[in-house]
């Protein structure tokens, strides 16, 4: 049994602490800082209770709790909470991952004079996404979806007085908000075709069990609008574009929310709602192959990147698309599980990469680091296993998951299970790439005063949790948690094999060309055209600049312009004029000379007398 | 505790007070202000304590008083509230009081400026108060006078032209109605202008549906042309734009949501046969309102102009949410005229203190404000997230409620309006990256951020008002929908 209490605490504790900092603590860096991270640790061990309560009981417990939020005869939205075994993993994950990130930010964020503000909003962060975690209905997902979406934004732009970061995160927010007009539209759509017995629902237990009623054509475009949600949040082709610039923001923000957590989103959305895609044959494989274009196009593009952030962020991307592919092919198990171990290996790579920019005073351009194994070890051979990790190497927790993902495709569609391997081998090499270039090779002389050290406690004690667990994650049971009644995967020697051979593959060329730090990119010249293409990343930027500016712009200045022109000029002092020019010409009768009133008189007499003439 | 004739009370403490800032010399200017403060608290007070001990389980009209007047034309001094006026005389509360306090930088005629303020708060009062059609009009119209006045004295730049636009607009729109009101005291037959007889009337006794048919048009147009009906909108941006403070903030807050009250109280309740009729028709023209206003919004590169036109798209909500002619949507226009009356009043109240500070509204001329006018930025923040529909703030709760509402009729207008909520963002988004982001613009002079618990008290009650609501939306959607469930029944 569940205490009935555990999953609010869990679910307002990080509220609070946001709260409390805002009206008390502003001006204390330190108790904010405390405050925040008791407010998610709170979470996290209320999360652990339940889990423990969970997976003890059998059959896996569901339960959920809801009270009305908007109540009347003709409409009712709950606020709720759903727990089952997905949604505790998902929290497990956002607690427990969220926790180490908060306590790294207690070091990483202790020089800003405005740290309060940051913990402010990352509570903030964390509340929402705990309620995209918990919600039981439609709308109150959607709620802490955009909450999330806004907490993005004000941590994206935490520096805004940066033009950069500034952009980056009205660019975030803008694009989100644009696939949420598709999701809002298909919960509105799904919401006005469900009949649940006692009218309309937004619940998510009351549409799972009536779904079948629906006209299956109606339902694929009800799929497809939801995923359109997805495709912003997760940061899918074509709305990828605002996930890179997202690294503006404070890297333990980028570790978070835009690798472990608020990018996961998606994927959870689809695992959490996966009764509307079950039959839904042809929106899955549009779901796959969205999945594994970004996977690749992803996976180029970080080749050719030289922030250590940016090649990061194109890594998760990347990564988002294998887990979106696995749910295309109709396995949010193996989605999910992807999901958890690369939120482990992925936020200890961004937490890594800050301490090396912590440890370089704000240096994220790869090649001018050298040789940071030596100086900063902990940071070095934590980064080394979360990059292991992420190349899926025997036993890292991401060999499991990714062998997982790629045994189901080649299960289901070999054309995908090809792309997705060869995937892994970029993912080697520019890993691989971003590894020997900054990591391995010998460190440069330092000049006097700007010496390189390990960052401090606070920051190094999150990576190895994190290490540990990249380590262990592929031993402790997550698929079992995950979906406790699907059937052991086992493992196919085959694939696993491939994988890993193209993985080492990848490490060896890149070890080949990368090793001896050459003091340009090689490759700029060896890929030719290409590397143009990819230095201008697809030119999507450009294409949607171009939207921006010169579409959407040009007609709301042309509406601007029909406004001025035919509303206001010809509408509006079109007819104040008229009727002045009517007045001044009627005016002009008046002229106060009796001659011309008397001729008027005698006029008027005389075509009177001619009428009455006429007439008789 | 028991208040004898709240609503007289709240008419009478502004009336107090503007015939005693007659008698202070003008030169004691404290003294004004301070009497024209605590004439809009009281009433401000009065009005909370109205709403919270209106028993919405009772519904229908509470704290009624009726005393004829004009016996032969039926005119009586008829008072009262129900679920809908008495959110919205809360709303003229928290837009006067707060108008008020934004006042302080007015400096000169203060004697006259505060007159005219008082007497625009008390039309717009008894107005919303009012259950007599004859005084509601001659109120409504009190209110509108010295609005002239106050935008053609003490306004910006282009003032006349905007004092004189303004004016004409709605006096125009003005007239229209009364044509349909008229009509509608000649149609019913019974010689009153009780709004509640009428209604009780016409239960039994409805308006033949070809005389409802040309009245309707007429009510919701003229009406329409305050709540800016597209095309009949180009008052509002400009007449914005240049007004003071104070008079956005009451104009675009406040008054402009009579236009939806008096649509919903004399033409879709009264003629509801010809609302099926006509009402689509208004669906269509909201969207356009919706998207062009939005998209309008998007080239200006004026702080007050985007706000304007941004007020205007947003009314396009609120009449997609009346030709919902149904509860859900009902609900959500109510709700809706209380949460952006509580942002617009916000957002104008910020913008003055940021042009007061700056001496400019254009943003190529302002940017990195935030660093200066940290509460300022905050709060200017948090309007404009509230204004893009971002869950949190009493928009978002409404502007579903009208989606939800509409989705049924009107499909396809919905996903347009939803598409409004995208530009919305943009333009407000906009708003903040040039004006408060970004590097300092160094052309500013110095800028000084609101310190005084008295100088945020203004903001700090409009984002609270805000904030409640859209957290806990029943605590006024219990009034709303005890005053709208009998209309709604009528529209069925």
């Amino acid at each position: 049994m569940v205490n009935p209490l555990l999953p609010w605490i869990a679910f307002f504790s990080p509220l609070a602490a946001c709260l409390l900092i805002t009206l008390f603590t502003l001006r204390s860096k330190s108790s904010s800082a405390l405050l925040a991270i008791l407010g998610i640790l709170t979470s996290f061990i209320c999360t652990l209770l339940m889990a423990i309560a969970i997976f003890s009981s059998h059959p896996a417990l569901e339960f959920q709790q809801s009270m009305p939020w908007i109540q009347f005869d003709a409409l009712t939205i709950n606020f709720g909470v759903l727990v089952n075994p997905l949604a505790i993993m998902m929290l497990l994950v956002v607690t427990g991952v969220g926790s180490a990130i908060f306590i790294y930010s207690k070091g990483y964020m202790a020089d800003d004079t405005s740290a309060s503000r940051f913990f402010a909003f990352l509570s903030l962060f964390a509340f929402s996404m705990i309620g995209i975690v918990l919600s039981n209905n439609f709308i109150q997902l959607f709620i802490f979806w955009e909450l999330v979406g806004v907490s993005s934004y004000l941590l994206i732009s935490f520096w805004y007085e940066k033009k950069s970061a500034a952009d980056a995160g009205v660019k975030a927010f803008m694009v989100n908000r644009f696939a949420d007009f598709g999701f809002l539209s298909g919960i509105l759509l799904l919401w006005s075709v469900s009949d649940v017995g006692h009218g309309r629902s937004f619940a998510f237990t009351d549409l799972a069990q009536s779904i079948g009623h629906i006209d299956p054509a109606l339902l694929g475009v009800i799929g497809l609008l939801v995923f359109c949600g997805v495709v912003g949040k997760s940061a899918q082709v074509p709305l990828h574009v605002w996930l890179p610039d997202a690294m503006e923001g404070p890297t333990p923000v980028s570790a978070l929310i835009h690798a472990a957590t608020m990018v996961a989103a998606g994927i959870y959305l689809l695992a959490r709602t996966f009764f509307i895609f079950e039959s839904l044959t042809d929106v899955l494989y549009i779901i796959a192959c969205v999945g594994v274009v970004t996977a690749l196009m992803a996976a180029t593009l970080a080749i050719v990147e030289d922030d250590i952030k940016r090649i990061l962020a194109y890594s998760t991307l990347s990564q988002l698309g294998y887990m979106v592919m696995a749910l295309g092919l109709g396995g949010p198990l193996q989605g999910m599980y992807h999901l958890t171990t690369h939120a482990f290996f992925k936020a200890l790579l961004f937490l890594g990469a800050g301490s090396v920019i912590y440890a370089l005073h704000h240096e994220q351009n790869i090649w001018k680091m050298q040789g940071l194994l030596k100086k900063l070890p902990i940071t070095g051979i934590t980064f080394l296993i979360g990059t292991l990790a992420l190349c899926g190497i025997f036993p890292l927790s991401g060999f499991w998951s990714k062998d997982e993902i790629l045994s189901l495709a080649a299960d289901r569609n070999v054309v995908l299970y090809w792309i997705a391997t060869l995937t892994g081998g970029l993912t080697a090499f520019y890993m691989g790439r971003l590894f020997w270039i900054a990591f391995w090779s010998k460190p440069a002389i330092e000049k006097h005063g700007h010496e390189t050290h390990e960052s401090p406690a606070v920051m190094t004690m999150p990576l190895v949790f994190l290490a540990i667990l990249s380590v262990i994650g592929g031993f402790i049971g997550i698929p079992h948690f995950l979906y406790p009644e699907s059937e052991h995967l086992t493992l196919n020697i085959t694939v696993a094999l491939t994988s890993s051979i193209i993985a080492l593959l990848g490490l060896g060329l890149s070890y080949m060309i990368y090793s001896r730090r050459p003091s340009r990119e090689p490759l700029e010249k060896k890929l030719g055209v290409i590397y143009t293409l990819l230095k201008n990343k697809y030119y999507f930027d450009a294409l949607y600049s171009w939207y921006v500016n010169s579409l959407q712009q040009g007609f709301a200045k042309l509406l601007s312009w029909f406004e001025k022109i035919f509303i206001v000029n010809l509408g509006v002092h079109g007819i104040t004029h008229t009727a002045k020019t009517i007045g001044n010409t009627l005016r002009r009768l008046q002229t106060g000379l009796v001659q011309f009133y008397a001729s008027i008189f005698v006029l008027g007499a005389v075509f009177l007398f001619i009428a009455l003439v006429r007439n008789l | 505790m028991m208040i004898p004739c709240p609503l007289s009370l709240i008419l009478l403490f502004p009336t107090l007070g503007m015939i005693s800032i007659f008698f202070v010399p003008s030169k004691n200017s404290s003294l004004i202000r301070r009497i024209a403060t605590t004439a809009l608290l009281l009433p401000f007070l009065l009005s909370i304590w109205v709403f919270t001990s209106y028993n919405h389980i009772a519904g229908g009209f509470q704290f009624v008083e009726n005393i004829p007047w004009v016996v032969p034309f039926g005119i009586s001094y008829h008072l009262g509230v129900d679920g809908i006026n008495s959110l919205l005389a809360l709303l003229v509360g928290l837009g006067s009081f707060t108008a008020c306090l934004a006042s302080a930088s007015i400096k000169d005629r203060i004697k006259e400026y505060y007159i005219f303020l008082l007497l625009t708060v008390i039309g717009t009062y008894g107005a919303f108060l009012s259950l007599d059609i004859f005084f509601f009009y001659f109120l409504h119209e009190i209110a509108t006078v010295p609005v002239f006045l106050l935008i053609g004295i003490w306004g910006s730049k282009y003032r006349d032209y905007a004092a004189m636009k303004l004016t004409l607009y709605l006096t125009a729109g003005a007239s229209l109605a009364l044509i349909g009101l008229i009509a509608l005291y000649n149609a019913t037959g019974l010689q009153t202008f009780d709004l509640v007889q009428i209604q009780q009337h016409l239960i039994n006794h409805p308006i033949p549906v070809a005389v409802q048919n040309w009245i309707f048009p007429l009510i919701t147009v003229g009406f329409g042309i305050t709540l800016t009906l597209w095309p009949f909108h180009t008052w509002a941006p400009v007449g914005y734009a240049e007004a003071p403070t104070a008079i956005s903030m009451l104009h675009a807050g406040v008054l402009k949501k009579l236009g939806a009250y008096a649509i919903i109280r004399f033409a879709i309740s009264l003629m509801p046969e010809a609302a099926h009729t006509w009402m689509p028709i208004v669906a269509g023209l909201a969207v356009v309102n919706i998207l062009f206003c939005g998209l309008v919004a998007l080239t200006q590169r004026d702080l007050k102009y985007i706000l304007g036109y941004s007020s205007c798209s947003h009314m396009g909500y609120i009449l997609l949410g009346l030709a919902c002619l149904n509860v859900i949507g009902l609900n959500g226009v109510v709700f809706l005229m209380f949460a952006h009356g509580v942002m617009a009043t916000l957002a104008f109240a910020l913008t003055g203190f940021v042009t007061d500070q700056t001496n400019t509204r254009n943003l190529d001329e302002l940017g990195g404000l935030g660093k200066r006018l940290p509460f300022i930025g905050v709060c200017f923040s948090m309007a404009a997230l509230a204004s893009a529909g971002v869950p949190g703030f009493g928009n978002f709760v409404s502007e579903i409620m009208v989606l939800l509402g509409a989705w049924d009729q009107y499909c396809l207008y919905t996903v347009l309006a939803i598409l409004g909520i995208v530009i919305t963002a943009i333009y407000m988004l906009k708003v903040i990256r040039l004006g408060f982001h970004g590097p300092l613009n160094p052309r500013l002079p110095s800028v000084l951020d609101a310190q005084t618990p008295l100088a945020k008290l203004p903001f700090v009650l409009l984002l609270a008002a805000l904030i409640i609501v859209g957290c806990f939306p029943t605590t006024i959607l219990k009034h709303i929908d005890s005053g709208t469930k009998p209309i709604a029944e009528r529209i069925r």
